[in-house]
């Protein structure tokens, strides 16, 4: 069950309490569940778990190939390790060490990627994850979500932290705050995407935090008459790829938008599935293939095009190819 | 297991390595024949394990970070009844239960996958922090090559291993001095693999590696400091094992590109032949 807030104000916990609060209940759920860090915990907000589960919160320095390999470890004595480090280390230090000590050896890990793309803000282009989906996106079997608000990543890490799922999960999600999007007592199911507004003219195909801005722009084109359907694919593998076909077929016009390069992104992974089962115009938002750089959020949001002006415009291309076809 | 009876087994796994190979018809040789006498202390008498239930939760577990040496880790484990001998001549065909490098999804009694450098040494430290965590006393033992510790991780995995004080992790580690390319002196100097795992906290021996009278008697050594003594003193143990690369095999020691080779048929029951000679002589 889904229901949406469409007041679009800040959430009023941060992403990381909002992650602590759910890791805590895990642990007391699920004694397999150990957390891990590579001295980003207190910057992580983990510090109330460190103090709550000393033994089962994992320091392993600043060396996050290792931590990775020890979650490896830990899985396959039964344990359920999540990993967290900034996304742009999670992915490209350890990238081997998930490819194949967790994924090519079939084990159960959880994997964190904090501030992904713009919103590592202040720490400027060495941090700035804007590959990291795509860079883990050809590793097979794992599955890769953009967390778009506290209520889906509360909900998100209730289920990873239980016996039912297995395999390699990876989330990013900003540490701070974020637009509230889902009320809670929202449910969320791993690998489908929602819709959030029904419309006929285009859909646009977000995740994370282009989901808000994706909103925003489906409400400036109704004023124009436009039907915009809106979908937040907080899962970009596996896709869902029978949703988007239906969304190419309802619609025949995509806009993809994405905190991401959209070489290997959500752009990459919906042109894939059209390109399949039935091609139609794209048009994508996110990273033109360029690196990250300092300033504020907002600010690399407008200097990467990353909001609901962008991808209005970007809708209404997309609708005049499809009347061109 | 009496010291000859090792010592038979020894040569047992040897063969069986060998046979494997030659079935494939060539391999990593030189650093499967380098680490023999090590498995053959620990699965002639010193791994807690069971052929019958290889995933048997409370077990001691072996993670093979060199991968590569899969062959003679595959003949261990059949002479012990982890799966049929049979299944040794079926090295890397397609479809195999036997790949080039270990894959604990496919082999009974492979405990994990390895075979890019480095990263056992990780997966050996999660499962022995896990054991603890779980309660058990179990013990976790690594092979290493020694080319491997080019890798950095190696040697994140021995800080994170001593500072957590992971007792009951043993690492071997095969010193044959060569690796793909050369000499571990021409390729990247290790200095001293004792002073370097001392250095990062670790209880370091070296001993005779191909002597598996002595390898056991170093394993049975590592493992009894686990068990007694302060435990602020408690810390994982490295047994630098001193070997020779493509020890045992005639065709293959001494001989400079044994990393991989060709196992020609006549050359193994050259070398097997020999080997049965010494052993009818023990």
């Amino acid at each position: 069950m889904i229901k949406t807030l469409n007041t679009f104000e800040k959430a009023p916990v941060l992403m990381r309490d909002a992650y602590v609060g759910a890791m805590l209940k895990a642990a007391e759920a699920n004694e397999g569940v150990v957390a891990l860090d590579a001295d980003l915990s207190s910057a992580f907000g983990m510090s109330p778990f460190f103090k709550a589960y000393p033994e089962r919160a994992i320091q392993c320095g600043i060396a996050e190939a290792n931590m990775v390999g020890i979650a490896a470890g830990l899985s396959a004595v039964g344990k359920i390790p999540f990993a967290h480090s900034f996304g742009c280390f999670t992915s490209r230090r350890a990238c081997d060490q998930i490819m194949i000590s967790c994924a090519y050896a079939k084990l159960n890990v959880r994997l964190i990627g904090s501030d992904p793309g713009v919103t590592a803000a202040h720490n400027g282009g060495t941090h700035m994850p804007f590959e990291d989906m795509g860079v883990l996106r050809s590793v097979p079997g794992i599955t890769l979500m953009d967390v778009t608000d506290p209520v889906m990543l509360t909900q998100l890490v209730a289920q990873l932290a239980g016996d039912e799922l297995y395999g390699v999960y990876y989330l990013r999600f900003p540490r701070k705050s974020v637009t509230g999007v889902y009320q809670e007592g929202s449910t969320f199911e791993i690998g489908k995407g929602i819709t959030l507004r029904d419309g006929r003219d285009v859909t646009i195909i977000a995740s994370g935090i282009m989901v808000p801005e994706a909103l925003i722009a489906a409400a400036e084109l109704e004023k124009e008459g436009t039907a915009a359907r809106v979908v937040d694919m907080f899962t970009w593998k596996p896709i869902d790829a029978g949703l988007i076909a239906d969304c190419a077929r309802e619609t025949g016009a995509i806009v993809t938008a994405e905190n991401h390069n959209i070489t290997g992104g959500l752009f990459a992974a919906v042109a894939e599935v059209t390109a399949r089962a039935l091609p139609v115009p794209i048009e994508p938002v996110g990273i033109e293939d360029s690196f990250g750089q300092v300033g504020s959020e907002d600010y690399l949001k407008r200097a990467y095009s990353l909001t609901a002006e962008k991808i209005a415009a970007a809708a209404r291309t997309a609708i005049a190819k499809k009347a061109k076809q | 297991m009496d010291d000859k009876e090792l010592k038979l087994f020894a040569g047992e796994i040897r063969i069986a390595t060998l046979e494997c190979l030659a079935a494939f018809g060539s391999g990593h040789v030189g650093g499967a024949m380098s680490i023999v006498e090590a498995l053959a202390a620990l699965y002639g008498s010193e791994l807690r394990h069971n052929p019958k239930e290889p995933d048997m939760p409370e077990r001691d577990r072996l993670v093979l970070s060199k991968g590569h040496a899969g062959p003679a880790l595959y003949a261990a484990l059949s002479l012990r009844g982890f799966f049929p001998r049979e299944w040794l001549s079926t090295l890397n065909e397609g479809g195999t239960r036997l790949p080039s490098h270990v894959d604990r999804t496919k082999t009974p009694g492979v405990d994990m996958t390895c075979g890019s450098l480095g990263q056992g040494m990780s997966a050996a430290v999660g499962m022995a922090l896990g054991a603890r965590l779980n309660g058990w006393d179990s013990f976790t033992y690594l092979i290493l090559g020694d080319g491997e510790c080019d890798e950095g991780q190696v040697w994140e995995g021995a800080m994170f291993a001593a500072h957590n004080r992971l007792s009951r992790l043993i690492a071997l580690v095969d010193r044959n001095k060569r690796q793909l390319d050369g000499t571990t002196d021409e390729v990247l100097g290790l200095g001293s693999l004792a002073d370097k795992f001392a250095s990062f906290g670790w209880r370091a021996v070296d001993v005779p590696g191909n002597d598996a009278v002595a390898v056991r008697a170093a394993v049975r050594e590592a493992r009894r400091f686990a068990g007694e003594g302060d435990e602020k003193d408690a810390r994982p143990v490295a047994i630098i094992l001193d070997t020779i690369k493509g020890y045992g095999c005639t065709f293959a020691e001494g001989v400079a590109g044994n990393h991989s080779m060709t196992c020609s048929r006549a050359d193994t029951d050259a070398a097997i032949a020999v080997i049965r000679r010494e052993l009818a002589a023990l």
